[in-house]
Parts: structure tokens; C-alpha cells; sequence
């Protein structure tokens, strides 16, 4: 049986103001799905969602994972079932090794019944597996030794992102514009290493306002989010469309999203 | 675990040292000070006149002097605690001689494998006497004194003296008074000119026996060029009535000389502990207290060093951890004295289920003391609402020509920080105690090895149940 993230009606408020109104989405594991949209049209609201932040309330709807509601399950439990989200802007933890926190974490999405103080992975076996996967990701060792994203560039947060990814193999990622403050080389290793630990390996949603990211990760759906709706779907070539001609044609296709949409970003600038 | 505790319910996780080995104690001074007990331990510890002096001069300043008007509330009753307890008959030469409940009490602690592995010299002071020594016979030989204050009364009385409350004198503060009116144990250490000992020498104190005060009295002398490391760690078994540690620790380190003075104390959540620490550094010395603070009722403990000469410099790393019924006022003395000193202060406090950090420092710069510098951090983390933390930075500058920094910062477990670990499949608590880690990683990294296994290991403890 294919496995499934399943999102049905989904409704979210932050701070008690609605931001997204009912979104329909299904992922099957093995497919690469992009989500675009303007700025504060709520994709990054939907990941945090799906992850399970605690000041993003839903207020309605449903998110299943093969079959089984997940909406009651903190973050926790659902990244070791296998749901894992690239921040767009992952937290600093200063004074904690990326070595440490990443064989802590490793470990426990790898053995989800771990109870804390059980034993970790065996250092040598995480060590190697991490050098060889930094490796891959063209990183230099001395990276595992740096605090979490303390004092790290954007490109290099970005990196420590993928190498996450790449270390807990999660049945379903999102990725929140993972390609912004990359170079273009940096995508190109991105999509890379996207590609080859993903292929049919996950169910992937790629947030992103550029189709560099999408080109080794060529999408089966390209959806299109306004005002916290999903208003159209399409396949690769709507991605492509929408970067370079933009959202015009969208805005007019829906203004009742459009309008939503901007009366949410008026509110979050004042 | 003790079960008669009627305070709070978080007093159950105050540490994993909650065991009490019966002792057979010898003799124990009547309960409560007078200037005849005063001169009874002097007598008990067949001690020379001038000291017998010494202690009821001091006393009588005790008297005299008020409680200290800021920090917390010092709830003592001064008359129900006993202030000299003496454990075996003689002092043990070798580990074969020490017995074995005391032995039993060290296991625990996990001392005989530090000794194994690293320690040229164990001074564990076991209540008011230090019990056991050993000292490596090289260091002997290249003149370093290493033993307890009592014996160094006894057998180095001119060298100890000359110092002997000159850093800290009795008239400082009431509890400086009370110690040097009671002072038991302790070490007492002398490292000759350009002397390096290059690993940490080391004590372990304990308190173990109800509503006994602990007063250790320490004096470290630095010789030019000379340098050395000492480290203590305290831990303490859990009673229910109020109990009082308030030890005086006097460093000099002189021309070139430096050393570093670690402190790992973690204390039941009944005990009282106010300490005086105070160094002098002299010409191009260096001084650095690295002192961590757990547990306790009420810990008022504010390091100093005091640049007496040009190019002196002081350190001082403090990290303080307070929970449930416990608070912590905490911080470092720096005083520029001579041109061209320098200081460092870094503060690091944890508050968590209702605890309360402080932390207080003095930069002072006195007249004519220029061209110094001085660099005060002090960080405050809040793990939830019913914590709190306060700052009281003092700066006295008398000169102009000097550079002074000061930062604080206070922050709460950010929620976005738990949601990131978490969201890599570590609980709350984990998540938590990372955070917490990483916070006084700068302070960990400072420890001896074994050390920072167990500070580590002590904050994990902490941080047990402290998510819901």
C-alpha cells in the first residue's frame, strides 16, 4: 500500500487570526509535489502545520498520516513517524555540536519508541555515516563540531537543512524555499542531493518561488497557493509559468483569493 | 531518599546525592556558639594560643556585626546548629586507614576512580575534618604544600600567618567572622617560585550530619611564576532542617604567578551557603575562579579578585542553576587596584519550577588605575513563568582613562528553539535540557574532564520533570 499524508479542509489561525481557510492536499509517498504562491499567501503556514507548531492552531479540518489523524500528535511524534520540514529560517542553538544534536535526533526518529536516556546510535556508526553523507553534501568536517546554525551563513543553514534531511530519511518532507540564499551552484547541489536520498524514497513538497530547485526534482503536481487556498494544480509546466510570468493571471483567475490574500498581508504589516 | 519532607514536592529532585552514611562521630560541640565553645575547639584542636585568639577575637566581630541587608533571607538560627564535629580519631595516611562507611561515602561519590585516574593528591574533607590525604611524593619534593588548614597550623605556622586572614579579615562580613570564629578543614596550599603543577589538585567536601555547619577555611599561596589548578566539588545528602556552609577561601598569587580555582557545589535545598572568596593578583598574575552553583536554599557567593599590581588580570566564570524553593544570588568582584589590569566576568543563571537567579557583580576602578579593561557578560535563561532572574551589575570608576563593557541579556526557552529540536524527533524534555546545555557550554568547556561529565550529568538531573 502506498503511503499517505493526507491534508482534508485544513483551517489555521495564528494568534487567532485565520490564515489558512481549507486546504486540500494529498501527498503519496513518492512524489514530488511544489507549492508556490506570493509572499504571505500562507505556504510556510501549511508546513508548520504539518509539523506541528504550537502556535499555529487548527482550527479545523484534518491531516492524516496513512489513514490516521495526526492533529493530536505534538512535533515530536510526528517527525518520528516519519514527517520532516527544511525551515526556511532554522533556530540557533548555541553551545549545542551539530555532531550531537543530529545523533540525538537520528537516533530517536530512527527508533521512535526511544525512551530519553536509552542509548544512542553507536558513535562510530553515526560518524561515519554522517562524514559520508557531509561528504556528499560537499561539507567541510568541521561543520559537525559548529554550534546548530549558530553563526551560519544562509547558504549554510540551507546545507545543514538537507543533511538533516538526509540523515533521518523521513517518509514525508517539506521543504520551505530551501533554494532561497543558495548560489546557483548551491541549488545544483541541493536538488542534487534532494534527488538522490529522495526519488521514490518520499513524498516531497518543495515550497519555492524559483524552478531551479525543481529542475533535478521535476514535480508531479505544481499547486498554487492565494489568500490560504489552494487555488489551482497543475503539473511541471505551471511552475515553470509562474516564474517567469508571475502571479497576474492567477489573481485575476480568483479575486476572492486574491483579495483574502491581501487583506492578510495588509494585517501582518501593520 | 529522605521521606519526611513536608516542604515542597520538588525537593524530590534536588540530586541523586541523597544518601546519609552513619558516621560514628568522636566528638560534637554542643549545639549553638558561645566564646566557650569558640575556645573549645580551639582546645579540641590542641591549637597555638595566637589562634585560640584569632578565633575569639573573631567571634566577638560575629557578635557585633548586622546580617547583611540585600541578597535573600537568611533564616538561621545560629544557636541551632553545631558548629565542630570531628569524624575518626587521626587522619588517615593511607587509603587502607580510612574507614570503610567513609569509603562507602566516597564510592558513592565516585571518588576512588578519580583517584585512579587522575589525582595526584585527594584532600577530601568528610564533615569538619579532612580525613584522608595523600600527596604525590615529587610534588613534596619540589617544596609544594598540600594539606589541611588544621595541620598547617601545626606544622607551618610562620608561612600560614603571614597570610592567614589578610586577604579576608575577620572584620569583612558576619559570616567571614563566623568562620574564623569556627573554621575547621579546608586546604591549605603552597606552591614555591616557578612551580607549574600541571593537573588540578583537587577536595571533595560534604556535609553529612544533621544541622551541622560546614566551615571550611582555604589558603592558597601562589609564588612568582608559580602556577597551579585547584578543584572542588561539593555535594551534600538532603535533611530537613536548615543547615549552613559558609566557607572562606583566601588566594595570592603573586608576580606571574597564576591559578585557577574550580568549584562545583551542589547542595541539598536546605542548606545556607555563604561563602567569601577573594584573591590578590599581583604583578602580570593571573586569577581565575570558575564556580558553578546547584542546588541550596540560599547561595550568596561573589568571587573576587583584586589586580593589586600592574598587568594583573582576573577571571571569572559563574554559572548558577535554581529550582523549586531555591535561590541563587551569585556573581564576581573585580577591583582594579593598578594601571593596566584586566578583568573578565562571564555570569551564566538557569531558573526553572519557581527558582530565582541573581546575579550581582562590583567592577570597581580605583583612581590612578589606568589604562584598564573590564568585560562583564552576564546571561540569564528562564525555562518558565514562575522563574525568575535579576541583574544588580555595580560599577565604580574613579578614573577616566579605562574601558568598561557590560551586557546582560535574559531570555526565556524560546519556543521556536523547543519546536526545531523537536521537530527532529526529540521530546520536550530533551529538547529542553539541549538548550540548557548549550547554554553553559562556554563554563562546561573550562572543566577538568571528569568534571564536565558530571556538571553535565547534574544539569540533566535537574532538568528531569521539569516539562510537563
Amino acid at each position: 500500500m502506498v503511503e499517505t499524508l493526507k491534508i482534508t479542509d485544513l483551517h489555521v489561525a495564528v494568534e487567532g487570526k485565520p490564515i489558512l481557510h481549507g486546504v486540500n492536499l494529498t501527498i503519496n509517498r513518492g512524489e514530488t509535489h511544489a507549492l508556490m504562491g506570493p509572499n504571505g499567501s500562507g505556504k510556510s503556514t501549511l508546513g508548520n502545520a504539518v509539523m506541528g507548531h504550537p502556535s499555529y492552531e487548527v482550527t479545523g479540518g484534518s491531516i492524516e498520516l496513512n489513514g490516521e489523524n495526526i492533529l493530536a500528535w505534538d512535533a515530536t511524534q510526528r517527525s518520528r513517524a516519519g514527517i520532516f520540514m527544511a525551515f526556511q529560517r532554522p533556530m540557533a542553538i548555541p553551545g549545542v555540536k551539530m555532531a550531537e544534536f543530529l545523533r540525538h535526533a537520528t537516533t530517536n526518529v530512527r527508533n521512535p519508541d526511544r525512551k530519553e536516556g536509552e542509548e544512542l546510535i553507536p558513535m562510530r556508526q553515526f560518524r561515519k555515516e554522517l562524514t559520508e553523507k557531509m561528504g556528499q553534501l560537499r561539507m567541510d568536517p568541521e561543520f559537525a563540531r559548529r554550534y546548530v546554525n549558530d553563526g551560519f551563513s544562509g547558504g549554510e543553514m540551507k546545507r545543514a537543512e538537507i543533511l538533516q534531511m538526509a540523515m533521518l530519511r523521513p517518509k514525508f518532507a517539506i521543504l520551505d524555499e530551501t533554494d532561497s540564499g543558495l548560489d546557483v551552484d548551491a541549488v545544483k547541489l541541493a536538488s542534487e542531493s534532494i534527488a538522490e536520498i529522495g526519488g521514490d524514497q518520499m513524498g516531497i513538497l518543495i515550497i519555492t518561488h524559483h524552478d531551479k530547485l525543481l529542475e533535478r526534482n521535476a514535480p508531479d503536481f505544481t499547486h498554487v497557493m492565494l489568500g490560504g487556498k489552494l487555488v489551482e494544480t497543475g503539473g511541471v509546466e505551471l511552475a515553470h509559468e509562474l516564474y517567469t510570468e508571475g502571479y497576474d493571471r492567477i489573481r485575476a483567475a480568483y479575486p476572492e483569493a486574491a483579495a483574502a490574500g491581501e487583506a492578510m498581508t495588509e494585517a501582518s504589516a501593520v | 531518599m529522605a521521606t519526611d519532607i513536608t516542604q515542597e514536592p520538588a525537593l524530590g529532585e534536588i540530586n541523586k546525592y541523597d544518601f546519609v552514611t552513619p558516621t560514628t562521630a568522636v566528638f560534637k560541640a554542643e549545639k549553638g556558639i558561645n566564646a566557650e565553645i569558640v575556645a573549645q575547639i580551639s582546645e579540641m584542636k590542641n591549637e597555638p594560643g595566637w589562634m585560640r585568639d584569632y578565633r575569639l577575637e573573631a567571634f566577638k566581630i560575629f557578635e557585633s556585626k548586622p546580617m547583611p541587608k540585600w541578597g535573600g533571607d537568611i533564616g538561621l538560627d545560629f544557636q541551632d546548629i553545631y558548629y565542630y564535629l570531628k569524624p575518626t580519631k587521626e587522619q588517615g595516611k593511607t587509603w587502607d586507614d580510612v574507614p570503610q562507611e567513609i569509603k562507602d561515602t566516597f564510592d558513592k561519590l565516585g571518588i576512588p576512580e578519580a583517584e585512579k585516574k587522575y589525582l595526584a593528591g585527594v584532600k577530601a574533607q568528610f564533615e569538619s575534618e579532612v580525613v584522608y590525604g595523600s600527596l604525590k611524593e615529587d610534588l613534596g619534593n619540589k617544596g609544594v604544600i598540600f594539606t589541611d588548614t588544621d595541620t598547617a597550623v601545626r606544622e607551618h605556622p610562620k608561612l600560614l600567618r603571614e597570610y592567614f586572614g589578610k586577604i579576608i579579615p575577620s572584620s569583612d562580613n558576619k559570616f567571614a567572622a563566623l568562620n574564623s570564629a569556627v573554621w575547621s578543614g579546608g586546604s591549605f596550599i603552597y606552591v614555591p617560585p616557578g612551580v607549574k603543577i600541571d593537573f588540578p589538585l583537587q577536595a571533595y567536601f560534604r556535609i553529612n550530619a544533621e544541622q551541622m555547619g560546614q566551615f571550611e577555611r582555604t589558603l592558597i599561596i601562589v609564588d612568582e611564576g608559580a602556577e597551579v589548578h585547584y578543584v572542588e566539588g561539593c555535594t551534600a545528602p538532603m535533611y530537613t532542617t536548615e543547615s549552613l556552609h559558609s566557607a572562606v577561601v583566601e588566594v595570592i598569587v603573586k608576580k606571574n604567578g597564576r591559578c585557577r580555582y574550580t568549584t562545583i557545589q551542589n547542595w541539598a535545598n536546605n542548606i545556607y551557603n555563604l561563602v567569601t572568596k577573594r584573591a590578590m593578583a599581583y604583578e602580570n598574575a593571573l586569577m581565575e575562579w570558575v564556580d558553578g552553583n546547584l542546588g541550596s536554599h540560599l547561595t550568596m557567593k561573589y568571587p573576587a579578585v583584586y589586580m593589586m599590581e600592574p598587568g594583573a588580570r582576573g577571571e571569572i566564570l559563574s554559572i548558577a542553576f535554581s529550582s523549586s524553593g531555591q535561590h541563587q544570588d551569585a556573581g564576581a568582584k573585580v577591583v582594579h587596584c593598578a594601571p593596566n589590569t584586566k578583568s573578565r566576568i562571564i555570569s551564566k543563571s538557569i531558573s526553572k519550577n519557581g527558582g530565582r537567579s541573581s546575579y550581582r557583580g562590583l567592577c570597581k576602578v580605583e583612581d590612578g588605575a589606568t589604562g584598564c579593561k573590564s568585560n562583564v557578560v552576564c546571561d540569564a535563561l528562564i525555562l518558565d513563568s514562575d522563574s525568575r532572574s535579576d541583574t544588580y551589575p555595580y560599577i565604580e570608576v574613579e578614573e577616566q582613562d579605562v574601558q568598561i563593557e557590560h551586557e546582560a541579556s535574559v531570555s526565556r526557552i524560546g519556543e521556536e528553539q523547543l519546536f526545531y529540536l523537536m521537530s527532529r524527533g526529540l521530546t520536550e524534555a530533551e529538547a529542553s535540557s539541549m538548550i540548557v546545555s548549550g547554554f553553559i557550554e562556554p563554563l562546561i568547556k573550562e572543566l577538568p574532564m571528569e568534571y564536565a561529565i558530571e556538571m553535565n550529568r547534574l544539569i540533566e538531573l535537574q532538568m528531569e520533570g521539569s516539562v510537563g
